[in-house]
């Protein structure tokens, strides 16, 4: 068993089939997706629209926040409520940089406000904003804040050993709490309308196709990574304790483990890949405020995870790009049903698809009795109707 | 001999120049105003193949809890290797000092292979960093089966353990305590929901395990009792009743009455 020996290279080939369509999937589209947008006209059949592009990218970076759900989710049973908090910080953190990238391009062309402070008779740059005009400080800071909030929420909670439900009620807590403080004008970040009106990033225009291009790829190559982390990770043994932990929480302690230091760790590491998911988002759509943190986005994740299939980390990527698809179309088609829609999906998913799509085309040869087990639950629903 | 030791319960003929491997000494809990441990005192020595028997609600898995660090006692000391506190220390620190628990109810990881479950209990650093770059060696692999044989599971190796029989995952448990290769063996109630030929090979086991370790056994069943051929401890309410062969303590008046009487 190839699980018995060996790291570092061996896990990469053990990686299951929907791993290596997914990277291939992402391969393909790094190179095909530029390809189409730059080499044909506009008016060409092939050719990619620009806005598509930024679609897309937006939806890589929701599969990275997914997969970072799954990390712990799935595999060590920490059900966070609260991930799009993490995933907001490290938007706000390459949304500071954005802002002091516009300079004095701004409405009041002050060269160091942003035009939010000028509005608000602010004089001078809030302590926390300095160094946001350096981009690497910008990219520290989009893994530390989320890293670090994550650190020390989760040394807390975890030390205190709060499981289950009351760790997924206090990360909304937390989440509600960002997105209260965040609306506050005085805290420094934008208030209500958050950061918006970017004009470069390292000195590209964020309007030019090329820099679409560019940012897409970035979050097809940030995906790629964040999958081979949290793959690296669950099939080292310290992924096998995770799952030990999941299963069997004491089992693990009575054998010696930390159990609150193998969480710690994977909690952090999820935070700060969600913090990069966010970071790779804001540039592509635009704009970051205060909603990102509203929890009903955070539950929305756990919902791509649960219909992708939980513990798989591909089926995390693929249930975001569904999800998002399906309300990309619907919120234009029939706006009112969107959340009827996704209120129904997900109820359907958990008793129809424990094991979510993954599950269903994981194991091809038995996909058939996975449909027949559908059968089976759907004729148990109604137990009127004779199967 | 054993007056020029500490104030210890006084066992027949027992042969005190050892320092106990596991010793309680009025050893109190209470929850919600239930005693559920009163004054516990007994010791095992090192080496020792110990039974605790004692009716439902006589404190037998509160001991366990009090032992292994899940539950802190309102008053008493209980000491490993005569000088060790375990009343300081959480459920890790003392699995890594070398105690080991089994569960009433066998407790495997079910989503995990039969060698899976031993490479997780083998014995080794437990710290989150060294399990993120852990490769098994090759001793470690001929312990791991050096076990399986042990436990009789060397087919089923990679079989998930969830799909196990239910002696199977009790044997798989005991795998992975003997794995962790620790000094002192707690089992509780291993024959529980056994068959009689699975019960007679379990008692098997747990005596040759005795060979190398120190072992304390809880235990209703009887006559897997007997099989052991150890000395007994009946709990009663929270504290200890009566102590030493089996057949002693079945001719113990107390004892028939509180547990035996029927």
């Amino acid at each position: 068993m190839s699980s018995h020996r060996g790291f570092i290279l061996p896990y990469l080939t053990s990686a299951p089939l929907g791993g290596r369509i997914l990277l291939g999937v992402l391969a393909l589209l790094a190179v095909l997706v530029p390809f189409l947008n730059l080499a044909f006209p506009p008016e060409s059949a092939l050719h990619v629209p620009t806005y598509v592009v930024a679609l897309v990218g937006k939806y890589l970076c929701f599969a990275l926040l997914a997969i970072s759900v799954d990390l712990i989710w799935g595999y060590c049973g920490i059900l966070s409520l609260g991930h799009g908090a993490f995933f907001s910080l490290g938007g706000y953190a390459m949304g500071m940089y954005l802002m002091r990238q516009i300079g004095d391009r701004g409405v009041y062309k002050d060269p160091i406000l942003p035009d939010f402070m000028v509005f608000l008779n602010w004089k001078e740059l809030p302590w926390y904003w300095y160094g946001f005009d350096s981009f690497p400080f910008a990219m520290l800071m989009v893994l530390l804040a989320p890293g670090l909030l994550a650190l020390v929420f989760g040394f807390f909670a975890f030390r205190s050993r709060v499981t289950g439900v009351y760790l997924s009620i206090i990360t909304q807590a937390m989440t509600f709490a960002l997105l209260l403080a965040f609306f506050r004008n005085d805290m420094g970040f934008g208030g209500n309308n958050g950061l918006t009106d970017f004009k470069d990033i390292l000195g590209f225009n964020l309007q030019s196709d090329a820099t679409r291009i560019g940012l897409f790829v970035a979050s097809a190559l940030a995906l790629a990574g964040g999958y081979l982390l949290s793959l690296f990770i669950v099939k080292s043994k310290l992924g096998r304790v995770l799952v030990a932990i999941r299963d069997a929480e004491s089992r693990a302690r009575f054998l010696g483990y930390r159990v609150e230091h193998y969480k710690l760790f994977v909690f952090t590491v999820s935070a700060m890949m969600a913090g990069v998911a966010g970071a790779l988002y804001v540039p592509q759509v635009g704009i970051i405020n205060p909603s990102e943190f509203s929890p009903a986005n955070s539950i929305e994740i756990v919902v791509w995870v649960a219909l992708g299939g939980r513990g798989t980390l591909h089926g995390a990527a693929l249930g975001a790009v569904l999800v998002n698809f399906a309300k990309t179309y619907l919120t234009g088609a029939a706006p009112e049903f969107w959340l009827y829609f996704l209120g129904a999906l997900f109820i359907l998913v958990t008793i129809l698809l424990p094991k979510g799509i993954a599950g269903l085309l994981g194991n091809a040869p038995d996909s058939w009795t996975a449909f027949s087990k559908i059968g089976a639950r759907l004729s148990s629903l109604f137990p009127g109707r004779a199967p | 001999m054993s007056e020029i030791q500490r104030a210890r319960p006084k066992v027949d003929g027992g042969d005190t120049k050892f320092e106990p491997i596991l010793y309680l000494d009025g050893v109190s809990v209470a929850f919600d105003g239930f005693k559920a441990l009163n004054e516990l005192s007994f010791y095992v020595e090192p080496g020792e193949l110990r039974a605790i028997i004692g009716p439902n609600g006589a404190g037998k898995t509160t001991m366990m809890d009090v032992i292994t660090g899940k539950t802190q006692p309102d008053s008493g000391t209980v000491l490993f290797r005569g000088d060790v506190d375990l009343t300081k220390m959480d459920e890790a620190a003392i699995a890594t000092l070398g105690i080991g628990r089994k569960f009433q109810k066998p407790t495997v990881f079910e989503n995990h292979t039969v060698f899976e479950n031993l490479e997780l209990a083998l014995a080794g650093d437990r710290s989150a960093r060294a399990s993120l770059f852990f490769r098994l060696k090759d001793d470690q692999l001929r312990r791991i089966d050096s076990v399986l044989e042990t436990i009789a599971l060397t087919n089923l190796q990679d079989t998930l353990a969830g799909a196990l029989s239910h002696g199977q995952k009790q044997w798989l448990e005991i795998g992975m305590l003997l794995i962790q290769d620790p000094e002192l063996l707690l089992v509780d109630e291993p024959a529980a929901g056994m068959t009689d030929v699975e019960t007679e090979q379990t008692a098997e086991l747990l005596k040759e395990i005795s060979v190398n370790h120190s072992l304390v056994v809880v235990e209703h069943d009887m006559e897997f009792v007997r099989a052991l051929e150890s000395k007994v401890t009946v709990l009663h309410e929270g504290s200890v009743l009566a102590e030493g062969a089996l057949d002693t303590v079945q001719q113990d008046e107390r004892v028939i009455e509180v547990y035996l009487g029927r």
